[in-house]
């Protein structure tokens, strides 16, 4: 059962293949460039370094946000082009769980986040459980000091993930007395073998895979929308 | 040229609001035509916002391939080619179908062939009647309004393009201006059946012998009619004004097009793009066409908007010319005819 994974859901391109839960390769970059054009030759040469086809692959993963709204899109429709083109079953994961599991052993709370600007992130807070993750609060945007109120009031180990944490750092040190983490290097960037562990997990779970309308969970409506519903609302 | 017996091309189309797949049968033959349109979710907002485009072609796309295939009774590896639109378009929507071609590309090992978008809408003629050359094209729709030169399968030339709004935007913006609904050619088309020509509305010639167009000042000399009607308290005459702007616009789409057969020498003239829908654009250019005596070919209805199947039959004469394109392939907002067609 070999699981091929993809996330561009961030400046981080990732493409990993996994025999069941053993990671066969896998291609992380973290650059400010162009995902389209980088994306299927990635995909391409992962395969033949390790010999394989789309035949051979059994499974796709996906992160489906949130993140860039592009480079979500880029990932969720070859995900799912592929899925559909190879008769392939197809999980999602959101990107933040994905960052979470670079410190699936910490023992307290682990909360990955990336920069939604305006103040805001997109955040989740996750807790070990037994060999797994669970979700504490579920990845949602929401306002720096808002998520650092909820933390804050948690009274536990905190442990910050996410390269765009710097951008919040001096805001979170100020709130936090002690047992305040911060991830580093490798830590800070999602990685897509995670992804296919959560994937190769769902299958042992009879997870129902994605269907064919599946979309990216952007967690907000696009900004013409929302205006559109302020608007109406008020009228 | 490659020719082997039947070529099946899968064309896939998500430049603007459309998600579109279809197939065809040697370039010339319509096995499935499917469009899924975003038209209303568009409506409420008065244009295409190109966000709430691309996030809906993802939810769409797999389904409108499958759709296509199924409708056209063709199994994916049987497919000879895969043509996408790679510009020009919203860059965000153009993505998707780009993606979606890769990945099906990658999966099955079929070539991938870059159109643009405007050889499209010359082709969707070449679904009713084959194409005979050479011509000249008038492409008049929302997001484009260009006169193309052909004198071959595969030679496209640029004679002139707007330099502005175009035409069918003009439309859009007036009708905005006016309080009709979007999309605004459809109003305004119907509204100038029943008006007269009262307002005295420009007509932008620019230089002697250029061959492009702009339509910002008429958008700009209707929102003073509006404004200046306002101030003095006067009632503006909704059909009267409505035709008044259709016929400056059709003048020059007229004029200019003449223009261009006159200066090619061309006997064929071919009208394509979303305004083509227009009946007092179709009407007033048959006329002029047959005074001329110069032969005009107006695609259906159906095929005068976005749509893949005339993507598909671009990118058969593309691919029997050898034009294929790496996975590297990626979307061109704004596409240049010459960087892709030969």
């Amino acid at each position: 059962m070999r699981t091929l994974a993809i996330d561009t859901s961030t400046m981080v391109m990732g493409v990993a293949i996994l025999e069941q839960d053993r990671v066969l390769g896998e291609m992380v970059t973290n650059l400010k460039k162009n995902h389209s054009v980088r994306l299927m030759p990635a995909v391409s040469q992962l395969l033949s370094e390790l010999d394989l086809s789309v035949s051979n692959i059994d499974q796709i993963a996906v992160t489906n946000g949130p993140g860039s709204y592009t480079g979500i899109r880029i990932g969720v429709t070859t995900a799912k082009t592929l899925s559909w083109a190879a008769r392939l079953p197809l999980y999602s994961a959101s990107s933040l769980t994905v960052l979470a599991h670079n410190a699936a052993h910490f023992p307290g709370l682990i909360v990955p986040l990336f920069d939604a600007r305006r103040s805001r992130v997109y955040a989740g807070v996750y807790r070990r459980l037994i060999d797994q993750l669970e979700p504490v609060i579920r990845p949602q945007v929401i306002h720096i000091e808002q998520l650092i109120k909820k933390v804050v009031s948690l009274n536990e180990p905190v442990l910050f993930l996410g390269e765009d944490v710097e951008i919040h750092r001096l805001n979170i040190e100020a709130s936090f007395s002690s047992r305040l983490y911060f991830g580093q290097g490798g830590e800070n960037i999602p990685h897509p073998s995670h992804l296919g562990l959560i994937a190769w997990r769902k299958h042992l779970d009879n997870e129902p895979p994605e269907t064919d309308d599946f979309a990216p969970d952007y967690l907000q409506l696009t900004e013409a929308e929302a205006k559109w519903l302020q608007k109406n609302r008020r009228d | 040229m490659k020719q082997p017996k039947k070529t099946y091309v899968l064309g896939i189309e998500t430049s603007c609001d459309e998600t579109a797949v279809a197939v065809t049968m040697d370039g010339n033959e319509l096995l499935s035509n499917c469009i899924s349109s975003q038209m209303e979710i568009h409506q409420r907002f008065g244009g295409v916002v190109p966000e709430v485009a691309s996030r809906r072609h993802v939810e769409r796309i797999t389904i409108m391939i499958q759709d296509a295939l199924e409708q056209a009774g063709i199994a994916l590896q049987d497919i000879s080619a895969i043509a996408v639109t790679q510009g020009p378009g919203l860059v965000g929507a153009l993505l998707i179908g780009i993606t979606a071609a890769k990945a099906l590309s990658l999966t099955t090992g079929i070539p991938l062939v870059p159109v643009h978008h405007i050889a499209g809408h010359i082709y969707a003629n070449h679904l009713v009647r084959p194409l005979q050359f050479p011509l000249v094209s008038l492409v008049v729709s929302g997001g484009h309004t260009e006169l193309i030169y052909m004198e071959a399968h595969n030679h496209f030339e640029c004679l002139g393009k707007t330099r502005d709004d175009a035409a069918g935007e003009a439309y859009d913006k007036v009708a905005r201006l006016m309080g009709l609904p979007y999309p605004g050619g459809p109003p305004i088309d119907r509204l100038a059946h029943v008006g007269m020509e009262t307002y005295n509305l420009p007509r932008a010639w620019l230089e002697l012998d250029s061959l492009d167009f702009s339509f910002s000042g008429l958008k700009s000399a209707v929102m003073n009619v509006i404004h200046n009607a306002n101030q003095r308290g006067e009632e503006i005459q909704e059909a009267n004004l409505a035709t008044s702007f259709q016929q400056s616009v059709i003048d020059v789409l007229i004029e200019k097009a003449m223009r261009a057969v006159k200066k090619t020498g061309v006997k064929r003239l071919l009208l394509a793009g979303g305004v083509s829908a227009n009946r007092g654009l179709r009407s007033q250019l048959q006329a002029r066409c047959d005074q001329d005596g110069i032969y005009l070919q107006i695609p259906p209805i159906e095929l005068c908007t976005d749509n893949a199947a005339m993507i598909a039959a671009v990118g058969t004469y593309q691919w029997w010319a050898g034009n294929e394109a790496a996975l590297t392939l990626n979307a061109e907002p704004n596409l240049k005819m010459s960087a892709v067609h030969r």
